[in-house]
């Protein structure tokens, strides 16, 4: 399957097969105006299967969002061409507005104006904690 | 500026600080008639509590300062649909240092967030309550001399009682502590709170009967179990009544027992417990004044 190489622009590589949607609604590639390709279940020789996304203009990620979701995600951005800087993700310390505090009781419930802030609290479990309420909540492997 | 949200927010040795100013403040009360002169607390009450905020306007009447609030959301802009946070700007423009109560976890970081003025947590829903966590030491200290080496039994809603959860951490810094906790399953301590007792190498044992462990307690703490933390009014009726202290228990204890509460109680205590000299609890809300008294001009003094 032949996908057109990207001049100037950004491919996610080493996502997790099968999770290529999420990654793109979470970073809100369908409003995107330029081509956006998803190609799922490439074969690879460390994941055996991966998927991957190519965008074709040099925009910016959400780095942070990217980390949480899937710190095994590489970066690469492409310039004339060729990889120019390839990104290895981690586990982001801290997390500003992206994921929200499902505790029914925390203030972040209704003062909607407050930043949600979680803190990665135990980065082997992935567990983070709001920084108002301290209930935990953890991303999935 | 500091504020005063979590107990964890102080040292052990500031703790000593405030437990050692108390005291002078209790056993010499004229000397500090006149210390807050001119300052004005705020006690900002969106949930009603008379005990806390009552003790807070004594502790601020005490030392000659002025106080102004409100005891409920009802009657603040809160009713209007003003956010925490304006409410929080607008009344840190009208004094030095505010106390609130709020029914919403972590209420007292996002007004810390936007006020001029020290803010004191009174308690946020059933996350932490630090000046009961104050009191309560101030008490232990008094009543035993010393926080290390002891057995602490905490009795009741071990789930949602925020003061316990203050206690155990707090209590957790000091050497040699050990912790029984007595709930039924549904009520007992999070998660968290048990995963790091664990990590601190904190001994602790988890019972359903109280009677079992009395002997070997130096502190039992009680608690209510309390409607407003359920969602759902038969769970609270199934277990409200689980644990209640009578004067029959209580032969079952040794003569240096203390027993606390903090207070309102519904009927965990009988009140045929009250006259036994190890029931501490009133002694409690004596010292809840003067340690709020302390902490109320150490955080004054940083700001002076």
């Amino acid at each position: 399957m032949n996908i057109d190489s990207i001049h100037r622009g950004i491919v996610l590589d080493h996502i997790q097969a099968g999770r290529s949607m999420e990654i793109y609604q979470a970073l809100n590639l369908g409003d995107l105006p330029c081509s956006v390709a998803i190609i799922r279940n490439v074969k690879s020789q460390a994941m055996g299967k991966k998927d991957i996304i190519k965008i074709d203009d040099d925009i910016d990620i959400d780095l942070d969002v990217l980390g949480y979701l899937d710190p095994g995600i590489t970066v690469n951005i492409i310039v004339d061409g060729v990889i120019a800087e390839k990104k290895h993700l981690a586990l982001p310390e801290r997390l500003v507005n992206v994921v929200k505090c499902r505790n029914p009781r925390c203030i972040t419930t209704v003062e909607t104006q407050l930043d949600q802030v979680f803190r990665l609290v135990h980065p082997e479990e992935r567990v983070y904690r709001c920084a108002y309420c301290d209930a935990e909540q953890r991303q999935r492997k | 500026m500091r504020n005063l949200i979590d107990i964890a927010d102080l040292s052990p040795a500031e703790i000593d600080d405030l437990i050692r100013l108390a005291g002078d403040m209790r056993a010499h009360p004229a000397d500090y008639r006149e210390s807050q002169r001119g300052r004005i607390l705020a006690t900002l009450f969106f949930e009603p509590s008379t005990r806390t905020r009552l003790s807070f306007e004594s502790a601020m009447l005490s030392m000659g300062g002025g106080v102004l609030g409100f005891a409920s959301a009802d009657s603040s802009s809160t009713a209007k649909g003003e956010s925490l946070q304006d409410t929080i700007r607008t009344v840190s423009c009208y004094c030095d240092l505010i106390a609130m109560r709020h029914p919403k976890e972590g209420a007292p970081i996002a007004a810390s967030l936007k006020s001029e003025v020290p803010i004191i947590n009174a308690g946020d829903g059933g996350h932490n309550h630090p000046t009961q966590t104050l009191t309560d030491l101030m008490t232990i200290h008094r009543e035993k001399g010393t926080f290390s080496g002891l057995t602490v039994g905490l009795c009741g809603d071990l789930k949602f009682g925020r003061t316990v959860h203050s206690l155990v951490t707090a209590m957790s810094r000091y050497p040699g502590v050990r912790f029984v906790m007595i709930s039924p399953q549904e009520l007992r301590l999070p998660g968290y709170l048990i995963q790091q007792l664990a990590v601190q190498g904190i001994p602790y044992a988890e019972v359903e009967r109280m009677e079992d462990v009395l002997p070997e307690l130096d502190i039992l703490y009680m608690t209510r179990v309390q409607r407003e933390r359920f969602f759902n009014e038969a769970d609270y009726v199934r277990l409200k009544d689980t644990y209640i202290l009578t004067p029959e228990k209580m032969q079952l204890a040794g003569p240096n027992l203390r027993v606390m509460h903090p207070l309102p109680r519904v009927n965990e205590i009988s009140p045929k417990v009250d006259a036994d000299p190890r029931a501490v609890y009133f002694e409690q809300v004596r010292n809840g004044r003067y340690i709020r008294m302390a902490l109320i001009t150490r955080l004054l003094e940083e700001v002076q």
